[in-house]
């Protein structure tokens, strides 16, 4: 354990006035498993974080307390400045902070629109909530279209959709309505080049347009592509937090194999498992 | 009220458009009709009804429709509560046996403690809505697989039943224009039966709610992570099949007026799990139709009824149900595998 401290889990430096979301102190547990510890992370208004780290490093389990899902068991998350107690996923999409996840969230059997509207269905009201379903088909088809996502229609379902085309319904489900934060979970996993690109561009319109984004992916060669700085996460804590403009993928590289040899030769490479590699 | 007002004030629609669009657009109807997951018991329903209409010369009689109608209504509508259920990735296996309690709540309440009939009726379903709170509240808080807990409240409800009733069987005639109306009446069960469907069916396929219950049963974490209350869904599901059962089990002891604790209504749920399940409801969780579950309620009585008129064994009715639920499900799998391929070839 101390191997990790030494490599610097040294506080993060002071949050810049301009920080939209602080993650102060942050740390979950999961049993006997030590998912993340003290983490101190922030993001700048418009700016697109990278959060690197192996798999169970605790990235999504981070995501997850961000956005909600998750209770931290210590430490506090402000959003413009002010400490916010996120109770569930609708409590902190109230509060802006929506969420692409690694599994996409979707709903297989229920068309596009209505994985679109998931969980804040347009209604006619009444005793039964019946669903204004015109409306909200109109509504996903100017969003898509306006975010460039090509889909046959917004009648077919999910199931129906390549890869590429779920996260793009994904995406568009997370920013359809003004978000401050977007968490963004492996959106480039399990995806070939041509639907990696279009993801890629999905990500880049959206960073133009001033969104405020983390981005997790244990592939960092998309991440230098797409970000502004860049974290990594190791065994529960932060142990790089640098500028893109700043650092160079050979340097992010050299720093990782540094790492992976060194839980080799302290007999911890089996955990490594090859994901350092990437 | 506003709603329907629109509704009202809606123009006409346009004159159609020339007749090569018309004729796409009636194509593109009939194929989305064709794939409908309800259409292939559908046309079993209509070939069974063609085969002893043609074959026999009672089955198309007044009184024979008033036959089937009595025994497809609690079908219909269990099976239909079902298949919201199993829509949700669950399954109530205590339906048949809130069917057949419940009324007997109300025999309690009204014939020996005096309560007017329409309040022992309320009292009745609240008990019902308890019930099913108690299956809900044990599948999602403790996890327990609903085919486990349900199967549990089945046998405590049946024995709750058997005690309470020293298994003695009651007569409970209401009579008068109440008793007509809630089953006195020779349709009043299938009047009842279709205004609960119909319900059903706005709550599965046209709410909120329904969309919930796809959500909770087709990606149940999904669900979770975007937002939707997965367990307070599913306990719902679970209330309304309790709630509705114990309804039309009200409804249909004031058409026989007769109570017997010795029928557990196992065999009232057996028959609507399979109405719903030929009718195109998945047992895997995230399809589900009310249509096809009332369909499905009409082929299990069609065949019935029918194999009844012609003479036919009742032994016989066991292996005809099993290779015609197995025959529906066949149809409904290839149908469904041919919807997808044509939604994948279309994608731009």
């Amino acid at each position: 354990m101390s191997m990790t401290e030494s490599v610097g889990a040294a506080p993060a430096p002071p949050a810049p006035s301009d920080a939209i979301l602080q993650v102060e102190h942050v740390s979950k547990s999961f049993g006997p498993v030590l998912a993340l510890r003290d983490v101190n992370l922030y993001l700048r208004r418009g700016e697109v974080l990278g959060l690197v780290g192996d798999n169970g490093a605790g990235k999504s389990t981070l995501c997850k307390i961000i956005c909600g899902f998750h209770r931290p068991d210590s430490g506090t998350i402000r959003l413009e400045g002010k400490e916010i107690h996120l109770r569930s996923v609708q409590d902190a999409r109230r509060h802006g902070i929506d969420t692409v996840y690694q599994d996409l969230a979707l709903v297989p059997q229920l068309p596009i629109y209505s994985n679109l509207f998931l969980g804040r269905e347009a209604t006619l009201g009444g005793p039964l909530r019946l669903l204004a379903r015109s409306r909200m088909r109109k509504v996903a088809e100017d969003y898509l279209q306006a975010i460039k996502v090509s889909v046959p229609s917004v009648n077919a379902d999910v199931e129906t959709l390549s890869g590429g085309q779920r996260q793009a319904v994904a995406v568009a489900r997370a920013t359809r309505s003004q978000v401050k934060v977007l968490l963004l979970d492996e959106p480039l996993a399990a995806m070939g080049a041509r639907e990696s690109a279009l993801i890629i561009d999905l990500i880049k319109d959206l960073a133009a347009k001033g969104q405020s984004m983390i981005v997790v992916d244990h592939n960092y060669t998309h991440l230098f592509q797409l970000c502004d700085r860049l974290a990594i996460l190791q065994e529960g804590v932060i142990t790089f937090d640098r500028l893109v403009a700043d650092t160079s993928l050979q340097e992010l590289t050299e720093y990782m194999v540094n790492e992976y040899r060194r839980q080799v030769d302290t007999g911890r490479g089996e955990r490594a498992d090859g994901a350092g590699s990437h | 009220m506003a709603r329907h007002a629109t509704a009202v004030e809606t123009p006409p629609r346009m004159a159609p458009g020339p007749p090569q669009a018309g004729w796409a657009l009636a194509a593109r109807r009939m194929r989305r009709v064709a794939e409908r997951r309800e259409m292939a018991i559908f046309l079993v329903a209509i070939a069974l009804f063609l085969y002893f209409w043609t074959s026999t010369t009672a089955f198309a009689s007044y009184f024979n429709f008033v036959t089937l109608a009595q025994f497809l209504a609690p079908i219909a509508v269990i099976g239909a509560a079902e298949a919201v259920v199993i829509t949700a990735g669950e399954i109530d296996l205590s339906s048949g046996t809130a069917f057949i309690f419940f009324p007997f709540v109300v025999y309690f309440l009204w014939a020996n403690a005096g309560v007017p009939l329409g309040l022992a009726i309320v009292i009745s379903l609240v008990c019902a809505a308890g019930f099913g709170l108690i299956n809900g509240l044990l599948t999602t808080l403790l996890a327990l697989p609903s085919f486990v807990t349900t199967l549990g409240t089945l046998f405590a409800l049946d024995g709750v039943m058997l005690i309470t009733s020293n298994g003695v069987q009651e007569t409970m005639s209401f009579g008068g224009t109440g008793g007509s109306v809630l089953g006195g009446y020779s349709w009043s069960e299938i009047l009842w039966a279709l205004a609960c469907v119909a319900v059903i069916y706005y709550l599965l396929h046209q709410s909120r709610f329904g969309s919930h219950v796809v959500a909770a049963g087709g990606n149940l974490l999904g669900a979770a992570e975007a937002g939707v209350a997965v367990r307070r869904v599913k306990i719902w599901c679970f209330v309304m099949t309790s709630v509705v059962a114990a309804f039309i089990g009200i409804i249909d002891a004031a058409r026989i007026t007769t109570l017997d604790p010795g029928n557990d209504g196992t065999v009232e749920m057996f028959y609507a799990i399979a109405a719903a399940v030929i009718g195109g409801t998945a047992l895997t969780g995230g399809r589900g139709t009310i249509v096809g579950a009332a369909v499905g309620a009409v082929v299990l009585g069609i065949l019935y009824d029918g194999l009844y008129i012609k003479g036919v064994s009742a032994y016989y009715f066991q292996l005809v149900l099993g290779v015609a639920i197995l025959g529906a499900m066949v149809a409904n799998v290839q149908l469904r595998r041919a919807a997808v391929r044509r939604w994948r070839s279309i994608r731009r």
